[in-house]
């Protein structure tokens, strides 16, 4: 009896182990949607805000085979980055469509065997319905794979708070605004009076944001390129373009302006909430972000005026479909569908995304839009306008990681913890370390 | 059921000669054999999801291993070198010792004072133990974000509480001190009830009559708290400061959701709060994708546990003096 229950238990044990290993073995599995003919899902991974809610809607309602989920709106670069590469390295899990944003998209194109090659798709037909440069940021080095196809751009801005500048008595018309700060010194004069008026709001929200604006307008409007030259060597501090951008920044960290809240951190939501700075950077993109995080009680209290200095470029995303997709043709084809001029519309006039494509651009639909949580602001016209003109900045190989080095540098300085030489020096140094991991 | 393995009756060999029955071959071979599958599942599992990603680990340690990257070219022991000789890594690791003590100590000395509370003649008293034990259910996360929002620098409820005592605001997130403590507060309130319940456990079994013995010779409470719980309890609590030393030398959730926004994974601009898993994190994903290095630093960090369990280990039997050879 004893020895039959011992052998039972022995089985039970093994049958038990078995069915744990097949099913953990299983789970990455969801083949589900895989039968032939059937509804097919396609996963669509994002960032931030991409506006497609109402797209999705419309090719569901053209398409009844094709199912529609998005994952990760709302959610920050920083955390998406690594999954999406975890995803690619693993082989397994990336949604059949994923948002590249263009700073990341050089790390993608160095490894472009992880992606289907749109060319390959009947991609290359549709060149002209995107900004020369917006295209070719899509291709590899050697111009014979197209990763993705582009979604918006990031013109520039300069989003502020009426009422507080009414607070400070500063003009509140966009237009008389826009004429406050035709440079960066001017921009750090209009702070300095805003400030001497105590309105218990910073003038901007973190210096690093504004350093990044600075730079990518800088670089853009002299070399073309700001942390790597074109072929592809670290220039961090040979650049001018870089140390000028950072002393414009070292200023106004010197004039106090900044609230320091760490840009994306939960300090800098609640502050969005509190209203506790008067302006903010503003690529075309962040428009929708400010509205998210700000919420309804700011709505009509915002508004956008000209960025200081020249235009410049923050920014924008492409879409790509992973080759470890199962529905690539279907994802190709609603790749195409969104980053069209038509799908560009509809996420502008959904979250403020800048089209990438000229036709959009030139759309009616754009140029006469009006953006009701701020204030009515003719957005379209703002940033459409420099559109057609933007810079476009290269980016090399590690800009990620250098950037993080050179803007971390920039907020040990913001909070005090380093002096603006000792910072640059940071800057430098942590940049070549982190270019040569 | 108990299994006997040794209960046979050590009767003389059975003759050779002697065809043994079929019953009695599968008996011999389930006495001899099934002890192995009974345990079995435990190892395959860890050797699917233990022993092997841990082998795999320090493969990919040794080369140059790009995460997206094809042909990863082999370099031996270079990763291992350039760690030893990377300030942030030993940063990182500084900071995780820096954590783990400030946590730890308070965190069960604190468990001790609880159970002892608990094991009394309380009111309701399942109802105390099991509420000591929410903050353990509570999602890491959940405590993490509430605890950030808590210690933030301008918005924040402890910085607006010290104001009002005249003490000025502290940056908790940019002092290097000042984050270790921050984070400390959230590891202690997550797992210092779960600590008491298990010294209340141990408790428990410490005989009621050593304590009536003491209180007939005049040994006051905190005498026989000292004298008898304490010493009694000294297994218990080796193994308490062994999970916490796993436990806090492998931080990462509070430290990471306590810094938000751009690059949190830093742990603050100077790195103020970066644990070594999160700096192992850093170089093998976002942002530096390097997942050789990323696996080195995945390696030193099992040795550096290692190390820090057997340093532990033994200072306790240290303090406890000739106590520790009772349990032996």
């Amino acid at each position: 009896m004893a020895t039959f229950s011992r052998r039972r238990l022995a089985a039970v044990a093994l049958v038990a182990a078995t069915a744990l290993l097949s099913t953990t073995a299983c789970g990455g599995g969801d083949d589900d949607d895989a039968g032939a003919g059937g509804p097919v899902t396609l996963t669509v991974d994002t960032f931030g805000q991409f506006g497609y809610e109402e797209l999705y809607k419309e090719y569901m309602a053209s398409h009844p085979d094709v199912k529609i989920v998005e994952r990760g709106t709302g959610s920050n670069l920083d955390e998406y980055s690594p999954k999406l590469t975890q995803w690619l390295a693993a082989g397994k899990g990336a949604g059949d469509i994923v948002a590249i944003e263009e700073g990341l998209l050089v790390e993608y194109k160095a490894n472009p065997q992880n992606f289907v090659n749109l060319l390959d798709h009947g991609a290359a037909d549709l060149k002209g319905n995107f900004l020369d440069w917006k295209w070719n940021q899509g291709l590899t080095a050697d111009g014979k794979q197209l990763i993705g196809l582009g979604t918006d751009v990031g013109g520039m801005a300069m989003c502020y708070r009426k009422d507080l500048f009414a607070k400070a008595g500063l003009p509140t018309e966009r237009d008389q605004v826009s004429k406050l700060w035709p440079t960066w010194q001017d921009y750090i004069k209009v702070g300095e009076q805003f400030k001497a008026k105590n309105t218990g709001a910073s003038f901007l929200d973190a210096a690093t944001n504004t350093f990044n604006t600075i730079l990518l307008q800088t670089a853009g409007n002299t070399s073309g390129y700001s942390y790597y030259d074109t072929n592809d060597n670290l220039v961090v501090d040979s650049n001018p373009a870089v140390k000028q951008a950072y002393d414009t920044t070292m200023d106004i960290i010197d004039s106090g302006l900044s609230g320091k809240y760490g840009s994306w951190s939960e300090e800098w939501v609640s502050a969005f909430k509190q209203s506790k700075f008067a302006t903010i950077a503003c690529p075309a993109w962040l428009t929708g972000v400010i509205e998210g995080n700000a919420g309804p009680a700011g709505k009509g209290k915002w508004d956008v005026a000209d960025v200081p200095g020249d235009g410049g470029n923050w920014g924008g995303s492409f879409l790509a479909v992973p080759k470890q997709s199962k529905h690539q043709a279907e994802a190709i084809e609603l790749v195409k569908f969104l980053t069209s001029a038509k799908g560009q519309i509809g996420a502008f006039k959904a979250k403020g995304a800048l089209p990438s494509s000229p036709q959009a651009l030139q759309d009616p639909a754009i140029v006469d839009s009006q953006n009701a949580y701020f204030s009515g602001a003719p957005v379209g016209k703002i940033f459409a306008a420099g559109a057609k003109d933007l810079k476009p900045v290269y980016m090399g190989p590690k800009n990620q990681a250098v950037r993080t080095e050179v803007e971390n540098a920039v907020r040990t300085v913001e909070l005090g913890q380093r002096s603006p030489e000792q910072g640059w020096t940071d800057a430098v140094t942590n940049a070549k370390k982190a270019a040569a991991k | 059921m108990a299994v006997q393995l040794d209960a046979r009756p050590p009767v003389a060999p059975a003759p050779r000669t002697a065809r043994p029955s079929r019953r009695h071959r599968l008996s011999r071979f389930d006495t001899k054999y099934s002890p192995y599958l009974y345990v079995a599942p435990f190892f395959l599992l860890f050797g699917v999801f233990g022993l092997y990603p841990l082998i795999y680990t320090f493969w990919v340690s040794l080369h140059d291993w790009d995460l997206l990257g094809t042909n990863p070219a082999f370099i031996g022991f270079d990763n291992y070198t350039a760690l030893m000789g990377d300030p942030d890594f030993w940063h990182a690791v500084v900071n995780t010792l820096g954590i783990f003590v400030i946590s730890t100590v308070p965190q069960l000395l604190l468990a001790l004072w609880l159970a002892n509370l608990l094991n009394r003649q309380l009111r309701a008293r399942t109802t105390w133990r099991m509420a000591v034990l929410i903050p353990n259910v509570t999602s890491t996360a959940a405590v993490a974000i509430v605890f950030a929002v808590l210690f933030g620098r301008e918005f924040g409820m402890i910085n607006w509480l010290l104001d009002h005592v005249g003490i000025d605001a502290i940056n908790w997130k940019a002092n290097r001190f000042a984050s270790w403590v921050a984070i400390s507060t959230m590891v202690d309130w997550r797992w210092t009830g779960y600590n008491a319940l298990i010294f209340l456990a141990a408790m428990q079994a410490i005989p009621r009559d050593l304590y009536e013995s003491a209180s007939i010779d005049g040994a006051n409470r905190s005498r026989q708290f000292w004298s008898i719980t304490v010493p009694l309890l000294k297994p218990t609590i080796v193994f308490a400061v062994i999970i916490s030393t796993i436990g806090g030398l492998q931080l990462f959730t509070e430290p990471r959701l306590f810094n938000s926004g751009t690059n949190a994974i830093r742990g603050g601009p100077l790195r103020e709060s970066q644990t070594v898993t999160m700096y192992m994190f850093e170089n093998a994903f976002a942002p530096n994708y390097n997942f050789g290095y990323g696996s080195a630093v995945a390696w030193l960090l099992f040795a550096l546990i290692a190390v820090v369990a057997a340093v532990n280990v033994l200072l306790l039997r240290r303090l406890g003096g000739g106590a520790g050879k009772e349990d032996t």
